[in-house]
């Protein structure tokens, strides 16, 4: 069933391929700046330190990977559920060029130190205009299909990418205003503790936008479509999906706990935080609904698997992230390796196996091929699964040691541990986080192989009715 | 179910509702006194250690260290007094960091002589073999660009004249080259020769590591 409506299919393939080819360099540079964290050796030149480096990770990743992952995504979820034509696709395509470019750029930027050091906002104020232009083109075309639409109702998953579109470009255009004192030097327009809120509601936030609402979105439509069975309640994705862009704009201060920000700031993103659990939970509980009665598809159908134990890590990040954000277990918990073991169950186990699974169902949907393979793709969901495990699991150890040891008195009063001996202690688990990154790299690898492959296949017009 | 099916009037109550939690806890705040408290005895920057200042964010030293003691028992005792909202009003960007792979820098001045700091920049694994920080040697390699100290200063509203920049920096610079600088050897091992003479990159972080704190501990001293 060769379907022509128009759509524009060569946007998605270009943001996937984007996507699979800067997933590759940020894993790359996290391995490396993982193997800085135990050997200082390859700090080699003032370019590849590690202190310039995280940012290339953090921004080729989460930027880079996710975002190209979400407009790949987003370009054919609005068509499909608009039943609607791209109707600027020159102006999609420019997109796509200036996101690469903006990417490679940042990345140049980043290691030649030009860098805000506002966390997820590293970028200086040239390139800060660059992402919000991107983000405009972007925004026309999201707009323009849903007035052309041709499906009255908008289903779920267009409600999440409009809430991203509308409250990225807010965050993005408040958190950067800053004043420019050349072209590759700007200081923020907020000071102190006003530029800690500002910059947490939006980091927080940021994340919220990019890694949780898209990727919801495309759990909502790929999760029914892989599947073959409908979202179990409709209302309930209601009440979530308000609830959910209700709650996060209050919590960014919980990264702030304890900090000079005033109190009543901390403990409002506190309240806010443990509410969260309502509307997270809301889609976790669709998700597993939706299942009811065909379980057995986590057996028979590999997109399964990946959708609800992806899925399952957004539960299990949602649970964690509240609870390391009550005062007393922040106290513990906050600058240790623990909270970096958290950012990544959320970005290794929730945001990459649902961009991983809608990738297998959309590309070769979108190029009238079979997947190349289903049983690298049940290898590479099991390499990424126990890579992301073992890499969490370890640092959430590494977290708790060193959050006790810094908190350690001898009888007397006294430090018990200097902070080299903290330090230190993490040395056996920095280098098993790095054996469990090459897993799941390896895994990463058969993943951009899988699809590359398949695509590369001669097109085969049957394809579709040929397959069981 | 009418929101449903206008893109319009959805984009704009999604708009409004992410904007309530962000007008009372972020936009609100930002006019309040208790966001923003100042002290005479927090001085701005000079143009030296704004430079240094520049150089940490350059160097991306806020992913390692945070400088935010918080109120608590072994916190104090390990870096000092908890760093309080009236030290940051000058810090644009703030730094307090996130994550803690090296020690808490708020309390560093005066800790140390700058010695201790040249050689620990230098190569911190010849102080503490184990250290996982990376070497700034290089720093020491590079002269400090101070061609746009005075334009830093004035957007950043430290209200110095031009001729008070060009005094700091010639003053900074007469300290650490003059032969009875207290840190003057370790300088001299670390600095290229043809540099000694001249201020480095390195004079400059020295200086603002020494600056972070000091405010506080000379109020302290004086109570």
């Amino acid at each position: 069933m060769k379907e022509d409506h128009g759509y524009d299919y060569s946007i998605v393939r270009g943001f996937a391929f984007s996507a699979l080819f800067w997933l590759i360099v940020g894993l790359t540079i996290g391995l490396w700046i993982a193997f800085e964290m135990f050997n200082p050796a390859l700090n080699i030149t003032p370019w590849l330190s590690f202190g310039r480096l995280r940012v290339v990770h953090t921004n080729g990743l989460g930027v880079g990977f996710g975002m190209s992952g979400i407009f790949a995504t987003a370009y054919y979820m609005l068509q499909r559920l608009t039943r609607t034509p791209l109707p600027f696709p020159k102006l999609a395509k420019a997109h796509l060029y200036v996101f690469n470019l903006a990417i490679a750029a940042a990345a140049v930027s980043l290691m030649a130190g030009m860098n805000t050091t506002r966390e997820y906002a590293e970028l200086e104020w040239p390139l800060d205009i660059g992402v919000v232009v991107m983000w405009v083109m972007f925004a026309i075309n999201v707009f323009a299909i849903l007035v052309r639409r041709r499906e009255k109702q908008m289903y779920i998953s267009l409600w999440y990418l409009v809430a991203m579109t509308v409250t990225v470009a807010v965050l993005y255009i408040v958190n950067n205003l800053e004043i420019p004192v050349t072209l590759t030097k700007s200081y923020s327009l907020y000071a102190g503790g006003n530029d800690a809120n500002v910059e947490w509601w939006y980091g927080h936030n940021i994340v919220g936008f990019i890694f949780t609402v898209p990727v919801l979105a495309m759990f909502y439509y790929f999760l029914p479509k892989a599947t073959g069975l409908p979202i179990y309640s409709h209302r309930l994705s209601i009440v979530s999906f308000w609830s959910l862009i209700f709650a996060y704009l209050w919590t960014g201060a919980h990264h702030l706990m304890l900090t000079p920000l005033p109190e009543w700031i901390q403990t409002v993103a506190i309240a806010f935080s443990i509410f969260l659990i309502a509307p997270s939970w809301g889609s976790v509980l669709n998700g597993y609904y939706t299942l009811q009665g065909n379980w057995d598809q986590m057996r028979s159908n590999y997109l399964t698997k990946f959708f609800i134990i992806g899925i399952t890590f957004y539960g299990l990040q949602t649970l964690q992230g509240p609870l390391q954000g009550l005062r007393t277990l922040n106290a513990f918990f906050h600058y240790t390796d623990w909270v970096v073991g958290h950012v990544h169950m959320g970005t290794m186990g929730w945001v990459a196996m649902v961009i991983s699974a809608s990738f297998y169902y959309m590309i070769p949907k979108i190029s009238d091929r079979n997947l190349y393979s289903i049983r690298l793709a049940n290898i590479h969901f099991w390499l990424i699964l126990v890579g992301q495990l073992a890499w969490t699991i370890t640092m959430w150890i590494g977290g708790i040691q060193q959050g006790a040891m810094w908190k350690a008195t001898n009888p007397d009063g006294s430090l018990m541990y200097s902070f080299l001996d903290g330090l230190t202690s993490l040395y056996p688990y920095y280098r098993l986080r790095f054996a469990a990154g090459v897993v799941y790299f390896i895994g990463i690898l058969i993943f951009a192989w899988n699809l590359v492959q398949t695509v590369r296949q001669p097109a085969e017009a049957e394809a579709s009715t040929t397959k069981p | 179910m009418g929101i449903y099916s206008k893109p319009f009037v959805f984009a704009i109550t999604a708009t409004l509702v992410i904007l309530i939690g962000t007008v009372a806890t972020v936009f609100v705040p930002m006019f309040m006194p208790s966001t923003q408290p100042a002290s005479g005895f927090v001085k701005p920057y000079t143009a030296i250690e704004q430079e240094g200042r520049d150089l940490y964010m350059r160097e991306g030293c806020n992913n390692c260290h945070t400088q935010t003691v918080r109120p608590l028992r072994t916190e104090v005792l390990r870096y000092g007094e908890y760093s309080k909202a009236e030290e940051f009003a000058w810090d644009r960007p703030f730094l307090w960091g996130s994550r803690r792979t090296g020690p808490d820098l708020n309390r560093v001045g005066g800790k140390y002589p700058d010695s201790w700091h040249y050689r620990h920049m230098n190569k911190p694994q010849d102080m503490f073999a184990q250290s996982n920080m990376p070497p700034y040697d290089w720093m020491a390699a590079n002269k400090l660009d101070t061609s746009i100290s005075f334009k830093k200063t004035k957007v950043l509203g430290y209200g110095y004249t031009e001729e008070e920049v060009k005094q700091q920096i010639a003053d900074y610079r007469s300290r650490v080259t003059a032969a009875g600088y207290d840190s003057k050897d370790t300088r001299d091992q670390v600095t290229p020769a043809d540099l000694r003479g001249e201020l480095t990159e390195m004079d400059a972080m020295v200086a603002y590591l020494q600056k972070l704190g000091r405010d506080v501990k000379s109020m302290e001293a004086k109570q």
